[in-house]
């Protein structure tokens, strides 16, 4: 693991992180990769979350998309849980919620293969400072 | 081309169900269903405007659509390509776009919640990605101690775990104590039953609690760090200790950070099941290895806390606003929220609300707005009783008070407190005694029994307020209430006893009547107390044949054959057995 030394090298560390960051959405790259990011803070876990995570870990390989998989916090709609964001390469990000497996199954299937929306959408209803 | 309508209970309340159906068929009848997908989505928190609809990839905003609009919407929008001009959401003479008013209208921002459900947690590069310990490393290049602390004495920062005393001032007390050792302690033991707002930031985005601490330290001349969090937070435990582990292996945390020569490090400690230890002085107490009982303040931790040494304990929310507010500036900061309560406050609705969640808004937001719009209103279309803010340290807020801007003293001239931000929504099946006694019951449980008001003044009131529910009240106990209450509050040693009547009081003054009708007519109006509801018998359905009577095991039911039968309700028992065995269904419960 790189110690960072002095700030300088944490801004640099920044940059090249979020250069990173970008490549990974940028739709124009071959490189871009589809993002799937899964609530797994405690409401999740408690209505499922772990599994769909697993789901889209394994699925995404198996059907050669070009996908990752990452676990984050509390998207705070708990009552709609387990909620998944995806975030495809040139395309605004959505949210679903009430994802089981089946879900999880169509959203590869009909969202990030086909661009075709479903039923259960959570519009994003905050503004992080961080976006 | 995708339209999104919008499926919160609100708008299907008003129809917005018949919208998509409506849409689905005509789209299909004129052959341009595999041109349009029409979906539902969840509530937008758009509910006074709804139902809503939202057309993609132009971000168009329709508002109070109805289902007699699908037609002009299919012509107008979809074939011709031009917006609906009556149904839009912002003004079409204005130059922003829907999404850029939704955008500047959105109800909440997240400031401690920032990177919650954006970055990994375990992932200490998504962090710093985020322009995670930039402020740390600032601080340490190009802000003194003093300065650092102006900028959050500046920001109007007040300490989000229920206290609402200024972070500034209580990190300037902290840095003039003189001590050989000092210790910057995190309040992470969270005891509101229903709050989980510290819990999601620690399990969500760990190290800007850490990034925090370490500030802290560099301000007040503490190398050593210490959070207390309670054991049922399993999870964010494990996010803890792996996030620690991550910044001691880049160095932001241990000997010469940045290069600056601040050491810091950060211990964690478990609670153990104390509400009681939530309160500083208590949780101090703890760490020290002795029962968790709260001592005398003065002297206060800043000048003699862990170990006698100067302590500065701020709570997990207070602390998760400290590397923005250095990384945007106290003015940014100081600019949302009013005057005396300046920047955002997290929020865990729960209760009757179709909404359950976590929310973060800027202070000032009226409790209307975060009810029904934000929360969506009311499960089951019931109507609004009564919202419960501060947990059992609080009081309840009733219809009178739903235009009440939500600071700290707005709240507290309410009758309640803004506590640490759980907000319980009460609907008209709730029973404000019963509430009443839940929330007696937890600090009757929780008091650590170390000065009598408490111990044994909050036993009589649970008491007191059990005897009510369970229908053997007196109008002589409800004096009894009140004057036990004020002189609890008046004589308790720390915050849990100094608090714990609020809900009382609170009940008392709202909702008066309800606490009269238990007591004088024996009706709980909500139905929850089961002791004061009645069995009675339908005399239009009851077609006497004696069944109930036979099985009443304390002979209460009279009535001859083919005649219609009446229980007696002074020898009543409540068992039930008389509604389980009519088969007219003639036996009710009111």
């Amino acid at each position: 693991m790189a110690k960072v030394k002095t700030l300088a090298d944490l801004r640099k560390m920044k940059r090249e992180l979020q250069t990173k960051i970008q490549v990974r959405e940028n739709a124009e790259n071959p490189e871009s990769v589809v993002q799937v990011k899964v609530g797994m803070a405690t409401s999740g876990i408690a209505s499922g979350a772990k599994e769909v995570y697993s789901y889209f870990n394994e699925e995404m390989a198996k059907r050669n998309l070009n996908g990752i998989t990452i676990q984050v916090g509390d998207m705070g709609y708990c009552y709609a849980e387990p909620t998944v964001e995806v975030l495809v390469p040139g395309k605004d990000s959505v949210v679903f919620g009430y994802v089981d497996v089946k879900k999880a199954d169509e959203i590869i299937e009909k969202y990030i293969k086909e661009g075709e929306l479903l039923d259960g959408i959570i519009p994003p209803n905050y503004q992080s400072i961080n976006e | 081309m995708h339209m999104m309508v919008c499926g919160g209970t609100a708008c299907r309340a008003s129809e917005s169900d018949i919208i998509v159906e409506k849409m689905k068929k005509e789209l299909e009848y004129r052959q341009l269903d595999k041109d349009v997908q029409v979906v539902i989505t969840g509530c937008f928190g758009l509910c006074e405007k709804g139902p809503i609809v939202k057309m993609l990839p132009d971000n168009t905003i329709y508002t109070g659509v109805k289902p007699s609009d699908v037609t002009k919407i299919i012509d107008e929008h979809i074939i011709k390509g031009r917006k609906v001009e009556s149904l839009l959401f912002a003004d079409p003479t204005k130059a922003e776009t829907d999404s850029q008013y939704i955008d500047s209208h959105k109800k909440q921002i997240r400031i401690a919640l920032r990177n919650c459900g954006f970055i990994n947690p375990e992932a200490i590069d998504d962090y710093i990605a985020a322009n995670g310990y930039e402020a740390l490393g600032k601080c340490l290049e190009e802000y003194t101690p003093e300065q650092t602390i102006d900028i959050i004495k500046k920001s109007g920062l007040r300490g989000r775990g229920g206290g609402g005393f200024p972070t500034g001032l209580k990190w300037g007390f902290a840095a003039k104590s003189k001590g050989d050792q000092k210790y910057v302690v995190c309040n992470a033991d969270e005891g509101d039953p229903g709050a989980f707002m510290d819990r999601s930031i620690l399990e969500g985005d760990p190290h800007s609690v850490l990034e925090a601490m370490a500030i802290c330290g560099y301000t007040m001349g503490a190398d050593q760090g210490l959070i207390y969090i309670r054991a049922e937070y399993p999870l964010a435990i494990e996010r803890l200790q792996i996030a620690i582990k991550q910044a001691r292996e880049y160095g932001l945390l241990g000997e010469d950070i940045l290069g600056s020569g601040f050491n810091f490090d950060i211990q964690l400690r478990l609670g153990a099941g104390a509400f009681v230890c939530g309160e500083e002085t208590a949780l101090i107490h703890s760490m020290e290895g002795l029962r968790g009982e709260p001592t005398i303040k003065p002297p206060f931790p800043a000048e003699s806390g862990y170990n006698d040494k100067p302590t500065n304990v701020n709570n997990v929310e207070t602390f998760a606003n400290i590397p923005a507010i250095i990384n945007k500036g106290a003015d940014w900061f100081a600019s949302i929220g009013t005057e005396k309560s300046t920047g955002t406050k997290v929020f865990a609705l729960a209760g009757k609300i179709n909404n359950v969640g976590l929310i973060e808004v800027p202070m000032g937001t009226t409790l209307r707005e975060v009810i029904f719009e934000i929360g969506g209103g009311i499960k089951d279309g019931k109507k609004f009783k009564a919202v419960q803010t501060g947990g059992p340290s609080g009081g309840c807020l009733t219809e009178k008070h739903l235009d009440t801007p939500i600071d700290f003293d707005n709240l507290i001239a309410a009758g309640s407190m803004m506590g640490s931000g759980g907000m319980i929504v009460m609907d008209e099946d709730d029973c404000m005694v019963s509430m009443a006694k839940f929330y007696l019951d937890f600090t009757v449980e929780e008091s650590c029994g170390k000065c009598a008001p408490c111990r044994i003044g909050n036993k009589r009131l649970y008491e007191t307020l059990d005897k009510i529910t369970q229908g053997k009240g007196t109008e002589d106990d409800l004096d009894l209430l009140r004057n036990m209450s004020h002189v609890i509050k008046d004589t308790s040693l720390c915050g849990l006893g100094q608090t714990s009547p609020n809900p009382v009081l609170s009940t008392l003054d709202n909702f008066w009547d309800e606490y009269v009708a238990h007591v004088k007519d024996h009706k709980c109006e909500a139905g929850q107390c089961k002791s004061l509801l009645q069995y009675n018998i339908i005399a239009d359905d009851c077609v006497g044949c004696t069944a109930c009577a036979r099985v009443c095991p304390v002979g209460c039911i009279a009535g001859e054959k083919k005649e219609v039968h009446i229980i007696d309700q002074s020898i009543c028992i409540k068992c039930g057995a008389c509604m389980d065995k009519c088969k007219f269904n003639a036996i009710e419960l009111i």
